[in-house]
């Protein structure tokens, strides 16, 4: 079991529903995926499409250390 | 037709002074007399427009682009040829916004007609023009707003069959469009074709902005692989906003103009995310 590590979490459009109160300072243990970040949130996960870690694309097997801020934005395709 | 020499002369002769937004002294031209040479000489504006520029005398409607702008990045936008797909909310902006900045051929595909719920957000949508196609309407709102401005019209959605024969030969395509299916069949054919895309997508007080080379991977980074991709996103339960429309669909001209200028940075393989709640923009890298 790893330890408790903390990330900021930013959920843009119609994710920001799923927004914790700590968002900021958001407690994961040390070497979870973002799989199962979004599914402690409760986030379907064909709605997280964008995974940003600390400004670079990742992916849903994406490993969180703690200390990054995480962006997930859902598909957006309106004009 | 009259020898480029004795255009010139032509053009020199019904020039005045003027002054740049920083008051350097600078030779204008206004639209009335680029009409009459152009009337005379037997060639467009547009043409009258360029050789006016290649001789430092500024048309009038382009003082206030200088000095940002130099006669020659002018004589390159009005040379240059982009393609709109799509004239709803992205789209009306993004084509007021390139007829005004004087990009010389604009070429308009939208097979849409108005409705009263295109009011709120979507520029070229006015209450007398409901019901009437939006490709017609986009076309005589930039002859009105720039006479020089060369335009072409298709009043029919791209799809794979029409898409490559649309947009051969832009120098830049504009992804305008609001479904994912339409956007990936336009970047299949502009990587085609060898035209560089820009695409955006909005929901409700969000959206997002990116620049696809052809060589580049493109959407594939933002929405998945094609034949996975949903064809609507948040948009669905979100709506779009005129103020979010508005600012993304100038982020898209703002980039068109930075390709064919050669100049600033561009969101190639990286994704502008506009957060008007909460009043973020940040540039993600996508590779």
């Amino acid at each position: 079991m790893g330890k408790q590590a903390y990330i900021t979490l930013k959920l843009f459009a119609t994710l920001g529903k799923f927004t914790p109160d700590s968002s900021d300072n958001y407690p994961v243990e040390s070497g979870t995926s973002v799989r199962n970040l979004i599914a402690g949130l409760k986030i379907p996960e064909e709605k997280a499409k964008l995974i940003f870690i600390d400004g670079v694309k990742g992916e849903l097997d994406s490993i969180i250390n703690g200390g990054e801020r995480i962006g997930i934005f859902p598909p957006v395709g309106g004009g | 037709m009259i020898l480029d020499i004795e255009l010139q002369y032509k053009i020199i002769a019904l020039s005045n002074k003027k002054e740049l937004p920083d008051k350097t002294p600078c030779n204008s031209i206004s639209i009335n007399n680029i009409a009459d040479i152009s009337r005379k000489a037997g060639i467009s504006c547009r043409e009258v427009e360029i050789a006016s520029l290649e001789s430092e005398i500024i048309p009038e409607r382009y003082i206030r682009n200088m000095k940002s702008f130099s006669a020659t990045d002018q004589a390159i936008l009005l040379k240059s040829m982009i393609t709109i797909v799509g004239l709803g909310g992205l789209g009306g902006v993004v084509t007021e916004i390139l007829a005004r900045m004087g990009i010389g051929r604009l070429n308009l595909i939208d097979g849409d007609i108005f409705e009263e719920s295109n009011l709120n957000r979507q520029y070229l949508c006015v209450e007398n023009l409901i019901a009437t196609p939006k490709a017609e309407a986009a076309a005589k709102r930039v002859k009105e707003i720039n006479s020089s401005v060369d335009v072409q019209k298709y009043s029919e959605y791209l799809d794979k069959e029409n898409a490559s024969g649309i947009i051969e030969d832009s120098d830049v395509v504009i992804d305008c469009l609001d479904s994912l299916s339409g956007r990936f069949i336009l970047e299949k054919a502009s990587k085609k074709e060898g035209c560089r895309l820009v695409s955006a997508a909005v929901a409700g007080n969000y959206g997002h902005v990116t620049t696809i080379f052809p060589e580049d991977p493109g959407l594939r980074l933002i929405y998945g692989e094609a034949e996975n991709a949903p064809n609507k996103g948040a948009e669905t339960s979100l709506g779009a906003l005129s103020h979010c429309v508005s600012l993304v669909a100038s982020l898209e001209a703002s980039e068109a103009i930075k390709i064919l200028l050669n100049k600033g940075s561009l969101l190639r393989n990286k994704l502008l995310l506009v957060d008007l709640d909460g009043n973020s923009f940040e540039t993600m890298q996508l590779i």
